[in-house]
């Protein structure tokens, strides 16, 4: 049991590549904290320096209060799991599983209470003198997991530990691993690009990009309040829609008309001066089929015709797709967005996603009547990316604006994550 | 290779290979054809022979002409490919995961080593030897049989350390294990493979060699046994000693096809490693 403390750490390859800039994170003792971010973000650079297998260029790492810049693995007390299990293929699954005691010399008594109780707790008890060539790829999972527990470490560290899964075993391991965190109240550092794991598994996720660490927050308040465009487009499935916005006289205009703003927001917007240029996010569930908003919350928001392009009925809710003349976005986190998930030529978000109730009418190529909920709309510097929208509690942009209960801790915007110093990212 | 499909072309091809081993196998046949003849019969050309003879076999194995060779061949063997195995795989393994100084130039030494011509190194080995009191030693051969198993090794090894995962070491370098530990329990058990195909790739090496054998020996002592072929005497002075040598060859040749038999697989994957991955 132990608290892990990043202090400024940074990873500098020989050639003068930075991996991870500067990275600042606390991790109470028992938490379980998800690294997340696009591939070569430095998430699993940062892990390694966690464990050790990997040089920490500048920086200091401290777990349970000691300093183990210099340390060994074998000194840090921790326990990895990796995202190929990584398990010896010569040995049996006992054998994996009682290699780290045995190297510590455990008498052999121990190790095998100790493996036979991990592989109780893994249901692995019948698989013990199996080797993991003939394991199935779930069994693997659990074997390099028991290799973790075994030896009753300080923390867990793990590397994309599902991701070899298919998809309905991933998420059964998803909430297996999450069940054994807390009954084992260890540490727990995870590394994952899927957001979806990042959202159901951490009491605290930190989204990076590019070395950078872009905001730490329990997943819900990542989701309502992105510190960033970056972390709005990453969080979130479907993600985001953003589009080009212009600040006229006390209202945004944007393809999908105009949206009022808030008090503070037009505050904070209305130093910066009319005709700039802003980024509008607004989350998919924000939109709503029009005829199926009740007059008494219609007046939250806007409503606009849109073309509907493509309808997926999921049975409880149903994904509307429609193009919209919508004014170019760009920004250098958008683009990186896109092309992580694969969409890099559409760009020019043209298309937006909307969430509508099941029991909406609309099918392709209605002229569909749209609402969108303006309180919930999310305003975005194009030039830093910053969120502007993240003043008054919760209710971005609310025209009638009663502030939330939680405000005194959203008070500032720009610290959202400010136990570790840099939520927002610099312009690069 | 997709398109050898029809019967006429499996013919073609069929009948290619058969010449090629036909032209391969003749000689071999002619020389355990010829270990079975009797002294008289050796100039008569007939394939078969006549009337079979185990003489040639029993005379080469009664005297220490040739058994102590086949003794030296056996040990000098094992002892330069168990030494060679092992500096091998400790330098492949540096090659294959580390970064350091000056590893290219390693690389390419071992590689020029492999290349030099042998004979360019004997006169100046030679004199080393003599200085050095080796020769017609057991080390006078084991030392240059080492020198030119390595680079062999290196490569072989290499390839398969490459393809063994570098997650499986820093496993257990987070288990607790050492860098030495590491290395010996976990990744060179699953290079037991390619070790074992370095090390019949290093011991047909020195078990065929010739030129040094032939060069840094002078009796008995440490003479291997394809030089003591050159060694046999007739029954007089004006006799070839055919037969007997025959028979010898033979001798020498079964190890080599019981290994190229039960290992085929093995020396071919040792042989081709690194063509298609590292």
């Amino acid at each position: 049991m132990a608290e892990i403390v990043l202090d400024n750490v940074t990873k500098r390859y020989p050639d003068g590549a930075l991996a991870v800039d500067k990275f600042n994170l606390d991790i109470a003792d028992g938490e379980f904290v998800i690294l997340v971010g696009p591939s070569g973000c430095g998430k699993s650079t940062t892990l390694n320096m966690i464990a050790g297998l990997e040089d920490i260029s500048e920086g200091e790492l401290r777990i349970g209060g000691q300093v183990v810049n210099n340390k060994s693995p074998k000194d840090r007390d921790i326990a990895m799991v990796f995202q190929s299990y990584a398990l010896y293929p010569h040995m049996t699954v006992r054998e994996n599983m009682g290699f780290a005691l045995k190297l510590a010399k455990t008498p052999q008594n121990v190790i095998n209470e100790k493996v036979e109780e991990a592989a109780r707790i893994l249901d692995l008890t019948q698989h013990l003198d199996r080797r993991p060539a003939n394991l199935s790829g779930g069994q693997r999972q659990r074997v390099a997991m028991g290799r973790a527990i075994v030896r009753d470490p300080s923390a867990f560290l793990m590397d994309e530990p599902l991701s070899n899964l298919d998809a309905k075993l991933r998420v059964q391991t998803r909430t297996e691993v999450s069940r054994l965190q807390r009954r084992l109240g260890t540490t727990m550092v995870y590394v994952t690009h899927d957001q979806t794991e990042a959202m159901t598994l951490g009491d605290r996720v930190a989204v990076m990009r590019s070395g950078l660490l872009q905001q730490v927050a329990s997943p819900q308040e990542l989701y309502d309040r992105p510190a960033n465009l970056f972390v709005a487009g990453f969080i979130g499935s479907p993600s985001m829609n953003f589009l080009g916005g212009t600040l006229e006289e006390g209202s945004l205009r944007t393809g999908l008309g105009d949206i009022p703003l808030g008090g503070r927001l037009q505050q904070e917007l209305g130093r910066s001066g009319q005709g700039r240029q802003m980024i509008v996010g607004i989350r998919p569930e924000d939109f709503e089929d029009a005829s199926l908003v009740p007059s008494e919350t219609r007046h939250n928001g806007i409503t606009f015709q849109g073309g509907v392009d493509v309808v997926e009925s999921l049975g409880s809710e149903k994904y509307v797709y429609f193009t919209q003349e919508l004014g170019t976005v760009d920004a250098a986190e958008l683009t990186e967005l896109a092309r992580e998930s694969g969409r890099a030529d559409s760009g020019t978000g043209e298309t937006v996603v909307a969430r509508f109730d099941p029991a909406s009418r609309v099918s392709v190529g209605d002229n569909a009547e749209i609402w969108v909920d303006v309180r919930r709309v999310h305003v975005f510097d194009p030039e830093t990316g910053k969120n502007l929208s993240l003043g008054d509690s919760g209710s971005p942009a609310s025209p009638a604006g009663p502030a939330g209960g939680d405000a005194p801790a959203q008070a500032d915007a720009g610290a959202a994550g400010q136990d570790t110093g840099s939520a927002a990212a610099p312009p690069r | 290779m997709a398109a050898v499909t029809t019967g006429r072309q499996k013919f073609g091809w069929g009948t290619a290979n058969l010449v090629v081993i036909a032209l391969a196998l003749i000689p071999v046949l002619w020389l355990v054809s010829l270990s079975f003849k009797t002294p008289a019969a050796v100039l008569d050309p007939s394939f078969i022979p006549a009337s079979w003879t185990w003489g040639n076999y029993t005379q080469i194995l009664s005297t220490t002409q040739f058994i102590r060779p086949l003794i030296n061949s056996i040990g000098i063997g094992l002892i330069s490919t168990f030494i060679a195995v092992v500096l091998a795989s400790m330098a492949a393994y540096a090659v294959a995961r580390l970064r350091f100084p000056g590893k290219s130039l390693l690389i390419g030494m071992a590689l020029l080593i492999a290349m030099f011509p042998a004979i360019s190194l004997v006169t100046p080995l030679f004199s080393i030897e003599r200085a050095l009191g080796l020769f017609n030693t057991w080390p006078g051969l084991i030392i240059p049989y080492i020198a030119f198993g390595l680079p062999l090794g290196i490569y072989t090894l290499s390839a398969f350390f490459r393809e063994i995962p570098w997650e499986l070491e820093k496993a257990a370098k987070v288990d607790g294990a050492t860098p030495f530990q590491a290395f010996v329990k976990v990744i060179a058990p699953l290079a037991a493979p390619g070790m074992v195909t370095t090390a019949i790739l290093v011991f047909l090496f020195c078990w065929n060699e010739f030129l040094f054998a032939i060069s840094f020996t002078s009796t008995l002592a440490s003479r291997t046994a394809p030089a003591s072929l050159a060694y046999f005497s007739g029954a007089s002075q004006f006799t070839v000693p055919t037969g007997p040598i025959a028979a010898a060859a033979v001798v020498i040749t079964i190890p080599i096809i019981i290994f190229v038999v039960f290992f085929q697989r093995r020396i071919v994957a040792g042989l081709t490693s690194g063509a298609v991955k590292g």
